[in-house]
């Protein structure tokens, strides 16, 4: 646990420095550091006004959280029964009750305001450039590409002992999902079994995968991803191994993303993506 | 009721009389030995679904896979951990235990109207209890979350008979808290001591009639959506089911319309117990009374119409979740008048930090902590990125889990001599407090950083990244375990070794009717009815 400590306390003192929006992941990958105790950074204009609106929203709650505490230690040391033997016997302030129930209201217009700009922003995208379908399936993910030939292809978590050096555990997928930077992406969702949900923090999408129906949402991977491993994981409780279904993104640039189409066609055209096993585990062997 | 009291005061000839062991605690239809057989039950759920928690920390105390390989076990573990904590640790010690032990005390009633029918809930809540451990047993348990969302939970994803274990377990909870609740109303309404008017109701008392109306209201939904699912998984139907025409999220607006009223049916009747923790010890009335009432009120009207946010992400249209996002901040309203109530409360006061108080201290800073993660939590586009998260379980276990707790914790310390006769160590009480306050703080403020990092909930190995934060929160684990253990001792220890309580141990402040009877208080009480007419409100 040493170990632990060591690196735990240079990073806290980092992070309370810096307070920056994000601590990078390791270099290549968008994926969460150790003691990493703010957001993911941001990799599409969603993620952006996510971090940076949850960075307000983090101030006036810590200013908040403060202010009580700081009554509540003026309390404890001036009106303890030591100091103050004698109560009073104030039960009402009409200017006091309205006041605190008046400033709340503000505050929280304050936030509702941006809070709905940025939800009716993440919610779709009218013109989308291509499409993304993604289907959950126990326990691994199904990705189609309609606009681009419309090959499908699984993407399934490689086990612990079958890591390549570097590979993260619990992360790491056979067929990444390949997607070009700087383009609007639609992504459409449903399951197959029972209800997940594709989530990538960095890019502040989060949607079930919900049987019986097609949720969409969008997102536009940021220029300078480009070569990156963005990752997530299912969140949504999907039974035995719902833990071990992650999501990984691979940014490339427009070029490189009509190069690997053209592959993939090739790759994905007799890949038999309807398997009905219950678990299956790639080995490294098969990552691209 | 005089009557009645007189009566029953014949019966029984005198007011120490006691029945035997068995017609004493299996058949009572005596408000406060029902009241000491919830709390009791309350314990033993305690001590099983905390147990679970440890557990499952143990396993999530390094990456990798420890000590449970079987991940539907874990899955049981985290169902089964929910469950009791809400319907079988938290439910039965506020509004069973000490709800049944004070409402009819507080406002000056022999007992509560229906003595009988207290004792059907007492003991269906204890078939609920043994039903949900048997479906731990029954082929591979329910490893479907407390919230039991189908497809999950249906035929095929669930197939043995544990969900169906589960789903009776929660309908017998669930009857026995619709009688509970139909008992209070009608007692609170009806059996209250001349001039003990409403507006003089102690908030106690008051936080639990909006408790019970929320019960009576957001239970039969629960109580329909089970039926539903139990006729999903055995005879057929596809209420649930998209290929029969069903709907899966049909399932989660009806459990979520119970759901969320479900939290504030926890953490109201932690309300009333913290104002009065807050009187006593601060020797003042509660600082804007007819607000704290009103505001108990309001929470409880608006947690009806706030339920889809817990399903900001299952694909609900956009200006649904922008009406859900502005209700639920609504909330943050009436909770901040409590809040600064309270505070409002102390200020001036004389404040005596017994451990009763102690706790009140701490549930006003746990409960604040957990209310500001939930302003966040509100906003469908910040959900974008904390939805099912550690942020998320971090959230609601400051704000509703250990703040009930710590309120449960506050109420038997304020309450045990009243109860027992004998008084608890304040040392050992102090310690106590100390120990769990460091072990909760410890074990849950981690969880923020790795919910903020992106570790999803209800996973039983994480990537390397989240090593540390697990760490940290599960030796805060043990911590809490340590402070629970000192608990029970110190229980043990006021039974055998307690000082003699007396009548009102806590001085001026205690001014409600509980304190006007002896300690511990007799099996039967207000046999001739206190008069409380132009007296102030009993705060």
């Amino acid at each position: 646990m040493r170990n632990k400590l060591k690196t735990f306390l240079p990073a806290l003192i980092g992070a309370m420095l810096t307070f920056g929006p994000a601590m990078a992941g390791p270099a290549g990958e968008v994926r969460s550091a150790p003691w990493q105790m703010w957001l993911q950074e941001p990799a599409s204009p969603t993620a952006d006004r996510i971090v940076a609106f949850n960075a307000q929203l983090m101030v006036i709650e810590t200013l908040i959280v403060i202010f009580v505490l700081g009554l509540m230690a003026y309390i404890a040391i001036r009106f303890n029964a030591k100091r103050n033997p004698t109560p009073s016997k104030t039960t009402h302030n009409t200017l006091l009750e309205v006041v605190w129930t008046v400033v709340p209201i503000l505050i929280l217009v304050g936030i509702a305001v941006p809070s709905l700009k940025h939800l009716y922003f993440a919610d779709r995208i009218p013109e989308a450039d291509m499409t993304l379908k993604i289907t959950g399936n126990q326990w691994y993910w199904n990705y189609n590409y309609p606009d681009n030939g419309d090959f499908s292809f699984d993407s399934i978590i490689v086990a612990d002992a079958d890591l390549k050096e570097g590979q993260p555990r619990l992360l790491t997928v056979d067929n990444k999902v390949v997607l070009p930077v700087e383009t609007n992406i639609r992504l459409l969702m449903t399951s197959n079994d029972v209800i997940h949900n594709w989530a990538l923090p960095s890019l502040s999408v989060k949607l079930d995968t919900m049987p019986g129906r097609i949720n969409e949402t969008w997102t536009r991977i940021h220029e300078k991803y480009v070569g990156k491993t963005i990752y997530g994981m299912c969140s949504e409780l999907c039974g035995v191994n719902h833990g071990f279904m992650p999501i990984a993104i691979e940014a490339v640039s427009k070029e490189d993303f009509e190069k690997w189409v053209k592959e993939a066609q090739q790759k994905f055209a007799s890949d038999d993506t309807k398997t009905d096993d219950k678990v299956r585990l790639a080995d490294a062997g098969a990552t691209r | 009721m005089a009557n009645a009291a007189d009566a029953h005061h014949d019966d029984h000839g005198h007011d120490d009389h006691y029945p035997g062991f068995f017609s004493r605690w299996f058949c009572s239809t005596n408000h406060k030995d029902i009241g000491t057989v919830y709390l009791y039950l309350s314990m033993f759920a305690a001590i099983v679904g905390g147990g679970m928690s440890w557990y499952i920390r143990l396993e999530l105390a390094e990456p990798g896979i420890q000590h449970i390989d079987d991940f539907q076990f874990y899955n049981v573990l985290l169902t089964a951990h929910g469950f009791l904590m809400v319907f079988f640790v938290v439910m039965p010690a506020m509004i069973g235990g000490f709800g049944n032990w004070f409402v009819p005390l507080m406002i000056g009633a022999p007992d509560m109207a229906f003595p009988r029918m207290n004792n059907i809930s007492l003991w269906l809540t204890f078939a609920g209890l043994g039903m949900l451990l048997i479906s731990a047993f029954v082929g591979s348990g329910v490893g479907t979350g407390w919230t039991v969302y189908p497809p999950l939970s249906s035929g095929i994803y669930h197939p043995s008979a544990a969900v169906d274990f589960g789903i009776l377990s929660l309908h017998l909870a669930g009857a026995a808290s619709i009688l509970g609740a139909i008992n209070f109303i009608v007692t609170i309404f009806n059996m209250r001591a001349p001039g003990m008017t409403m507006h003089k109701m102690p908030l106690f008392v008051w936080s639990i009639l909006v408790t019970a109306f929320l019960l009576l209201l957001a239970l039969p939904v629960l109580a329909g959506a089970l039926t539903m699912l139990l006729t999903d998984r055995n005879f057929g139907t596809h209420f649930f089911d998209p290929a029969g025409g069903g709907d899966p999220i049909l399932w989660q607006h009806l459990f979520w319309f119970f759901g969320h009223p479900e939290v504030y049916i926890i953490i109201l009747p932690a309300f009333g117990i913290i104002s009065q923790i807050v009187s006593t010890f601060s020797k003042k009335p509660v600082f804007g009374y007819l607000g704290m009432a009103y505001a108990m009120a309001a929470i409880g009207v608006v947690g009806f119409v706030v339920w889809a946010h817990h399903m900001y992400t299952v694909g609900l249209d956009v200006d649904t979740r922008a009406y859900f996002t502005a209700a639920t901040m609504v909330i943050a309203v009436p909770t901040g008048v409590k809040i600064f109530s309270w505070l409002a409360t102390m200020w001036g006061g004389s404040i005596d930090f017994k451990t009763p108080m102690l706790y009140a201290f701490g549930f006003i800073f746990l409960f604040v902590v957990g209310g500001v993660t939930g302003v966040t939590l509100a906003n469908s586009s910040a959900d974008l990125v904390f939805h099912d998260t550690y942020f998320v379980v971090a959230h609601f276990h400051y704000v509703m889990a250990i703040a009930a707790i710590f309120a449960m914790f506050g109420a038997w310390y304020y309450w045990i001599g009243k109860m027992s006769g004998k008084q608890y160590s304040e040392g050992l009480g102090k310690l106590q407090f100390w120990v769990f306050f460091v072990g909760v703080n410890l074990l849950f403020f981690p969880q923020h950083f790795a919910g903020l990092a992106g570790m999803p909930r209800r996973i039983p190995d994480y990537p390397d990244a989240y090593a540390g934060w697990n760490y940290i929160s599960s030796v805060g684990a043990l911590i809490t375990a340590i402070g629970t253990v000192l608990f029970f001792v110190i229980l043990f220890r006021t039974y055998a070794a307690g000082s003699k309580a007396e009548q009102n141990p806590w001085g001026e402040g205690a001014t409600t009717l509980e304190w006007h009877v002896p300690s511990p208080a007799p099996f039967h009480t207000f046999e001739d009815q206190p008069d409380m007419s132009g007296k102030a409100p009993a705060e």
